[in-house]
């Protein structure tokens, strides 16, 4: 870990900020999943949200693009700006966020469509008129994946390896040119290889993309983010547990010299 | 008790060629028996020895796939708003209910087939001069088989994963166009399957057309569905009513095993098509 942080230990340059949370509150019925959260999420930058199970964070990275909404009893409290826009507004549509902000999912979860449908399906249903197979060449190029399936682009989607259905799924996320890639412990599901190749892909994706990624992989979010936000779980004084956020901070002070003791205990592995 | 389930299955697998072997005997001994020019003739008389017997087979594809027409859309929509948007109280509500209508007797529907749907939908909404007719037993087929379409079906949305439909509200679908481009085709096979075991119920369901559909003893060939006609689970029924008549008319009884038979070969067929096109067009997830 050490080269990797290293090499950015130099401080980050200010790029601008694409969400800003202040005073987040996540409540799922009566179970307070997240307690006054606040992060900015900037621009062409891996955001690693790291924290023990049941820390929040998932169900934080799951406000950026509204997905909380498809759970009848959520409800969401505070602030989260987009750009300038409040993004739980009353005249936003989740729908509109959602083809602005793409989501990668723990578990590869290509349709069970061909290859090239699952990639054309994000741009078909928003509109897209231009060259489809130029876009789909191009999106599974970015993801690194072009290569090894341009020839059976009409095969099943389920026809590839664990890995590769990944990657196509980062394909058919940046398909819709997002702004921001919210990726959902993208690699849990995979071998260490395939792991390595999604970490490799993710640096090359931020010069187009800002990241966020939820890992359960401390190594991981050392080696490939610019910023770390570390989790953990509370008791609230009626007894119940809640997500907080304990720190925010480049990654190379969180990883060397966090601020907070329940940081530098979950990093070094005596928590969590 | 290896033996005892293998013994099961003997039973089983034996009564079943047993059935077959009754069905064709018979069947060959009325094509003997029967005077050839009496297969094809105005309609299906069997106690005048009439038996055009595609009077009954044009009867139950015309019943069957109007009865079709009206459970697909009922069934496949009641399917999809329980599995997509109705509210899990609701859905508790309801999906019993479905469940219980399953289980009507056929002889309640056709007995409201010939009450109900022939005088007020049939007479009064399509202006047909008789209540009567083989679209009164259509509907009333249809609404019997509804729910089972509409219960087949709902299982194969559901089992759909939720990381498809994840998948695409994450990609900016809209609920309708998820349902639509997603969860629909990836149940496919599932929802085929029900269309099938629908169709096949209402071939072969009996007493509503036997009721409703306002044949008595035999009815003329026709294609038309305000006619009044009869099927050949109908016209089966209809011999084999009166047991000692028939008795006393041995090709009419005959007769029944021809139809019999004819029925075993239509639902082969549908099977055998319906196994082919679910394998074509699945979507394996």
């Amino acid at each position: 870990m050490g080269v990797a942080v290293e090499s950015r230990d130099q401080a980050l340059v200010e790029s601008p900020i694409v969400f800003d949370v202040a005073g987040l509150n996540v409540h799922y019925g009566d179970f307070h999943a997240v307690k006054d959260v606040g992060i900015q999420i900037r621009r062409n930058e891996i955001t690693a949200l790291i924290g023990p199970s049941g820390c929040g964070k998932s169900t934080v990275l799951r406000c950026f693009n509204r997905m909380n909404d498809l759970i009848e009893t959520a409800r969401v409290s505070g602030s989260i700006r987009y750009h300038d826009v409040d993004l739980y507004g009353s005249d936003v549509d989740p729908v509109q966020v959602r083809r602005h902000i793409g989501m990668v999912f723990q578990k590869p979860n290509p349709f069970p469509k061909s290859i090239y449908d699952n990639v054309a399906f994000g741009p078909k249903i928003a509109g897209f008129d231009g060259d489809l197979d130029e876009l789909v060449e191009q999106a599974l190029t970015q993801a690194a994946l072009w290569d090894e399936v341009k020839d059976k682009l009409n095969d099943s989607a389920y026809a590839l390896s664990g890995g590769q259905q990944q990657r196509l799924c980062i394909a058919r996320a940046i398909a819709t040119s997002p702004d921001v890639v919210l990726m959902d412990e993208p690699a849990s599901a995979l071998d260490p290889i395939a792991t390595l190749r999604i970490e490799d892909l993710m640096q090359g994706l931020k010069e187009n993309y800002s990241i966020v990624i939820v890992t359960h992989n401390m190594q991981q979010a050392a080696r490939v983010s610019d910023r770390t936000a570390f989790f953990t779980v509370d008791m609230e004084e009626t007894g119940q547990r809640t997500g907080v956020l304990v720190e925010f901070d480049e990654t190379s002070t969180i990883f060397t010299n966090p601020g907070e003791k329940r940081t530098e205990d979950y990093i070094t592995g005596r928590f969590g | 008790m290896r033996r005892l389930f293998l013994g099961m299955a003997i039973v089983s697998i034996a009564v079943s060629i047993a059935i077959v072997a009754s069905l064709l005997g018979n069947a060959v001994g009325f094509f003997v028996d029967v005077d050839k020019g009496s297969l094809l003739d105005v309609g299906w008389f069997p106690r005048r020895n009439r038996f055009d017997l595609l009077t009954p087979i044009a009867g139950t594809l015309v019943m069957s796939l109007v009865a079709m027409l009206v459970a697909t859309p009922l069934g496949l929509g009641a399917a999809i708003y329980l599995a997509e948007y109705a509210k899990p109280r609701v859905r508790r509500l309801l999906k019993p209910v479905l469940e219980i209508l399953a289980g009507i007797p056929s002889v309640v529907l056709g007995f409201f087939a010939l009450l109900w749907i022939g005088p007020n939908v049939v007479v009064e909404l399509l202006n047909s001069p008789k209540p009567a007719t083989i679209l009164t037993a259509s509907i009333g087929v249809g609404i019997l088989v509804t729910p089972l379409v509409a219960s087949v079906s709902e299982d194969a949305l559901r089992a759909v994963p939720q990381a498809l439909r994840e998948a695409s509200y994450g990609l900016g679908a809209k609920k309708s166009t998820t349902v639509r481009s997603v969860v629909l085709p990836a149940a496919v096979s599932g929802i085929m399957a029900s269309l099938i075991l629908g169709l096949s119920r209402a071939i072969g369901e009996t007493m509503v057309t036997f009721m409703a559909a306002g044949a008595v003893g035999g009815a003329l060939r026709t294609w038309n569905p305000l006619d009044s006609g009869t099927t050949l689970t109908a016209a089966i029924a209809s011999v084999a009513t009166g047991s000692d008549q028939v008795a006393g008319e041995a090709l009419a009884f005959e007769g029944v095993f021809a139809l019999g038979i004819t029925l075993f070969f239509i639902t082969l067929v549908l099977n055998w098509m319906s196994d082919r096109f679910v394998r074509r067009v699945r979507q394996k997830y």
